[in-house]
């Protein structure tokens, strides 16, 4: 892992609101280069909105929060976002490669008429990366949820990113879909030194990649390594309901919620 | 009416542009089946074919007005739709969401314009051809002020398509990563809003209130259907537009068929040939 003393996220007594109710107060959260982060916690508890504070779409009531050491700034190249769950409709009648490549461009005015062939080479690379070659010339509402999911993922990135704000990226994934993505974005944050928030509901496809865990929860926000966040005290205690975790043969840990389920597939 | 047409394609053009009306009709028809064919694609995409349907009933006392204040029947319609549009803009979310709820209001806004357009056109007596070249389309009405009229709507329209097209097109398929790029989503809803409104005003004089989807819809859908690349599909969008003005005002000289049902059945047939395809 990089080792890099400047943090690229940082929060300092930040505090949020949406329609006047406060969503958390008082947060100090510092992110490091290449981590591979989840931010946990119930159904909205403001852990979407924690991602949009990054992008600069909801401004901090208080506090600072900087980007790659400057203030957060919308639009920036280095951030890369995929939003909660879009499904495409069936009949969206557009390329894979052209919506990887409104991430590059799609913010610039004008039309999307001559191609330019760094723009398309670079295109070319991000589809490479995220392995959609097969299928990104295909209508994108064709496409698998995984096919797309990965197609958004190389959106994100085709820009520069250094660091990818994923909100509920394995959400309404099979599980081989699941594991697969995972897998991708663990091997982006590796290999490319990409920092990645990765909000979850279901924690256990990606728990045995996590540098860091972030809880969002009743009003606050706290970090830890998962093995100190990651147990059944401290889970049942943020979720406020029974939260189970167990050990399998091979030393993995598993999140079980008890009798009602953690709530795996609902909106955050 | 005029002299039946032969396979000589430069007689029957001379035919064609014989008469002042025809020329005209030829002109400003040309002129909407650019701006529509180019906005059809983008409705097409953004799934809004239900907003243009809304903003060409709210035309219908436009012209009726534009008719009986001495206007252009087509300034009337610019300023109804026009209006319509940023209402629906303004009020925040657009009218394909929300259907549910707003249905039965916005159907009820829909007849009490139609109603409205009939009572103007009663008060100008007499004026059942009015009523009818609005409701389904004319090649007889358009009056060298709307010429002008539209050739400035559809310049000034293109123009705004051109600029705005790119963010629009992400605006469209995938709103929420738009909006953390930066692109401006709501202003560019709502300008894409009034852009339709100014192809709905100028194709409403050929093609009539009720059968406007064959300009404004259809191409844009028939375009999609054959190619999935943004670029080619607005090219082809708009070639597909002339062509389906282009032989339905022909076949409407030529012939007693109306124009409305000419453009209309060619746009249509050539959208189930593209879905079978």
């Amino acid at each position: 892992m990089a080792a890099d003393p400047e943090p690229v996220l940082s929060f300092a007594a930040a505090t949020a609101e949406l329609g006047g109710r406060t969503v958390w107060r008082d947060v100090d959260l510092e992110i490091k280069a290449g981590e591979f982060v989840a931010v946990l916690g119930p159904n909205g508890a403001g852990k979407t909105t924690l991602i949009k504070c990054v992008l600069g779409l909801i401004p901090l009531a208080r506090g600072r929060l900087t980007v790659f050491g400057r203030p957060v700034q919308r639009g920036s190249d280095r951030v890369g976002y995929l939003p909660q769950r879009r499904s495409f409709d069936a009949d969206l009648r557009i390329r894979g490669v052209d919506l990887v490549r409104l991430g590059l461009d799609g913010a610039d005015w004008g039309l999307p008429l001559p191609f330019a062939r760094a723009k398309s080479a670079r295109v070319a690379e991000v589809i490479r990366l995220v392995g959609a070659e097969a299928y990104a010339r295909r209508p994108i509402g064709e496409l698998s949820g995984g096919e797309q999911q990965r197609l958004l993922i190389a959106q994100a990135l085709v820009a520069g990113a250094r660091m990818l704000l994923l909100d509920e990226p394995l959400e309404s994934l099979d599980l081989n879909n699941q594991q697969a993505i995972s897998s991708l974005i663990r091997r982006i944050c590796r290999e490319h030194q990409v920092t990645v928030l990765l909000v979850a509901h279901d924690v256990n496809p990606i728990l045995p990649f996590l540098d860091r865990v972030v809880y969002v929860a009743q009003g606050q926000v706290v970090s830890g390594r998962p093995e100190a966040v990651i147990t059944t005290e401290t889970l049942t205690r943020l979720y406020g309901a029974p939260v189970e975790v167990l050990r399998t043969s091979d030393g993995r840990l598993v999140v079980v919620g008890q009798q009602e389920p953690v709530s795996y597939h609902g909106h955050g | 009416m005029v002299d039946q047409p032969s396979w000589d394609l430069l007689a029957d053009l001379q035919l064609l542009l014989e008469f002042h009306f025809m020329q005209n009709a030829l002109l400003a028809g040309t002129l909407v089946a650019l701006l529509a064919g180019a906005t059809g694609y983008f409705i097409v995409l953004r799934g809004q074919s239900f907003a243009a349907h809304t903003l060409s009933q709210v035309g219908f006392p436009g012209a009726a007005a534009g008719i009986l204040l001495h206007l252009s029947p087509v300034l009337g319609l610019i300023g109804f739709c026009v209006t319509a549009a940023l209402g629906i803009g303004l009020r925040g979310r657009g009218l394909d969401a929300g259907w549910r709820g707003e249905s039965a209001a916005v159907g009820g806004i829909l007849a009490f314009a139609l109603a409205v357009g009939l009572l103007f056109f009663s008060l100008y007596a007499g004026s059942v051809e009015a009523i009818y070249a609005f409701l389904f389309g004319s090649i007889l009405g358009v009056t060298d002020r709307d010429v002008l009229v539209t050739a400035l709507t559809a310049a000034l329209a293109l123009l705004a398509l051109a600029v705005i097209g790119r963010p629009l097109i992400f605006a469209s398929v995938d709103p929420e990563a738009a909006e953390a790029r930066g692109v401006p989503v709501r202003a560019l809803a709502l300008a894409f809003l009034v852009l339709v409104a100014l192809s709905v005003a100028v194709a409403v004089q050929i093609v009539g209130t009720l059968l406007v989807f064959a300009l404004l819809v259809t191409p844009g859908a028939a375009a999609q259907r054959l190619t999935p690349r943004p670029g080619l599909g607005l090219g082809l969008s708009t070639v597909l537009s002339l062509l389906f003005v282009w032989s339905g005002l022909s076949v409407a000289y030529f012939s007693p068929l109306p124009v409305g049902f000419a453009v209309t059945t060619l746009a249509f047939g050539t959208y189930v040939l593209a879905r079978a395809r």
